[in-house]
């Protein structure tokens, strides 16, 4: 699966998580979860639970922990893949 | 100087109607909600009927933000925002605000948290997925979920706070919010209660065999309260809220007023004098009743209408006698009475204020509505009230003060006097 795929795959799942649809379209490694899509922190834990079961992996603490920005939520989902 | 309380909202999730007009248009004609249930069935139970409202999950959309809804499982909190938004919006107030709203409270009550998304937890527990329960677990299975849905949208400021008191919550509610706007706490409390009769609330009473059984083939005959055939009550479910406003506060902003809230009591029987934790004190009650007219500042023959707990079971009977008794009336001399429980069910929690709507209802529109199924009243009870006094179809009637009250389970009565406003 390419970063690009993953892109794609991942605005489905931060979807019900945010009311800022615009911004989501536009989405890029930068895009902040809590800053700029204003998801409830709360909702950080409901989206790795989402990946981890759309993607069939495991996202462990320190991984979750790392996942802030589009960018680095990309790179966690991807290396979890690759380990696969 | 107490303040005076005016009810400037309402609304309702009922099974016999959802929003003000419905439940208005299904009280006047009797309209039952009781419906076979085939689930209670399959779970060998014995009681096959209940009172759900037909709620279309989906409308909630209208409400809440779509973040809100996703995740949204528990049933009580769907029908507790429900009745508390549209009783909101029917005092003519804006869901949106920006600032708390420091002057409006909530007092909102239920039995159980939500028991269905509570299995969900033991579940995933149990079988070592914990990692798997996610953000919205706690605000579903905790106890002040419904509160904090409804607090958090409308951004209420002054004190939100749940209360449970089994069947006397809904009247206990509104008996708390009342009380905060009258000794000058708040301006405004939005108040009620909800309950949604899952399998493992509903199951539990089934097996205390207090449930009705013998009308399983005829759902809508069910419920009898004051009836020689009752049989036990039918389990229902849904919410009803309230909007109470400091009277001048609400006159300053132009308010539409309802009714008036004239005081209540609620107190309890201590389990001790024939009470237990299913039964009530005989003295407890009348007590409540009293005290709740001296509140109010009524007399016994000001009463126009009583709206009973009266579930249709063997506590019927000591309820009116506990009346007979507060309000020093029999016969032909006692007022009209009513059980919306003979349409609905028992709503438990929700019962108080979902019962609380069509009081005001019936002030507000002039009529009583009818006692249906009850076509062969109990001897013991007209032993004491004449048929009269129990209406089996609408009456059109001019209602000027109401005393409604319910009694639960733990011997905890509450006791609330409505009025028609008069400035």
């Amino acid at each position: 699966m390419t970063r690009e795929e993953i892109l794609n795959e991942l605005k489905k799942v931060i979807a019900p998580y945010t009311t800022n649809k615009e911004m989501l379209d536009g989405i890029n490694d930068q895009t902040d979860l809590i800053r700029d899509l204003k998801i409830n922190s709360a909702n950080l834990v409901d989206i790795i639970i989402d990946a981890e079961a759309k993607y069939n992996i495991e996202i462990d603490y320190d991984s979750a922990d790392k996942m802030i920005n589009v960018g680095s939520c990309i790179d966690v989902i991807y290396d979890k893949l690759d380990q696969k | 100087m107490a303040k005076r309380v005016v009810i400037t909202g309402m609304g309702v999730v009922s099974p016999n109607g959802i929003g003000i007009p419905a439940f208005l248009n299904a009280i006047q004609k009797g309209i039952s909600g009781i419906r076979f249930v085939p689930k209670y069935e399959d779970l060998h139970m014995s009681c096959h009927v209940a009172g759900i409202p037909e709620f279309e999950w989906d409308n909630l959309k209208t409400y809440i933000s779509e973040v809100s809804f996703h995740g949204l499982k528990g049933t009580n909190i769907a029908y507790g925002i429900t009745a508390a938004l549209d009783a909101w919006a029917d005092a003519g107030l804006p869901y949106d605000t920006d600032e708390p709203r420091w002057e409006t409270g909530c007092v909102f009550g239920n039995s159980a948290p939500d028991s269905e998304a509570t299995k969900n937890v033991i579940n995933k527990v149990d079988n070592r997925e914990v990692k798997k329960l996610g953000s919205r677990v706690v605000e579903q299975t905790m106890n002040s979920g419904v509160t904090s849905f409804i607090s958090g949208r409308l951004g209420l400021g002054n004190r939100v706070v749940t209360n449970s008191t089994a069947c006397a919550t809904g009247t206990q509610a509104i008996l708390m919010g009342y009380e905060y706007i009258q000794s000058g706490l708040a301006k405004r409390m939005l108040v009620g209660s909800g309950e949604y009769i899952d399998s493992y609330i509903f199951g539990t009473f089934d097996s205390m065999r207090v449930l009705s059984r013998k009308f399983n083939d005829q759902p809508e005959r069910a419920s009898r309260p004051m009836s020689a055939s009752y049989g036990g009550f039918v389990p229902g479910s849904g919410a009803a809220a309230f909007v109470l406003e400091d009277l001048d506060f609400a006159l300053a902003r132009g308010a539409r007023i309802y009714a008036e809230v004239l005081g209540g009591c609620a107190n309890s029987g201590g389990q001790r004098g024939g009470g237990t934790m299913t039964a009530p004190n005989p003295a407890g009650v009348t007590r409540c009743i009293s005290e709740a007219m001296e509140n109010s500042g009524i007399k016994p023959g000001d009463i126009d209408l009583v709206s009973g707990h009266l579930t249709a079971t063997m506590a019927d009977k000591y309820e009116i006698q506990s009346w007979a008794q507060a309000l020093g009336r029999s016969g032909k001399n006692f007022p009209l009475t009513n059980s919306v429980k003979s349409m609905i069910g028992h709503c438990l929690s929700a019962a108080g204020s979902i019962e609380s709507v069509a009081c005001v209802l019936q002030i507000v529109h002039g009529f009583v509505h009818p006692n249906i199924n009850l076509e062969d009243p109990n001897p013991e009870i007209l032993s004491i009230v004449d048929t009269e006094c129990l209406p089996t179809s609408m009456i059109k009637k001019e209602i000027n003060i109401i005393a409604k009250a319910n009694f639960g389970f733990g011997d905890v009565n509450c006791c609330l006097i409505f009025s028609k406003f008069k400035n």
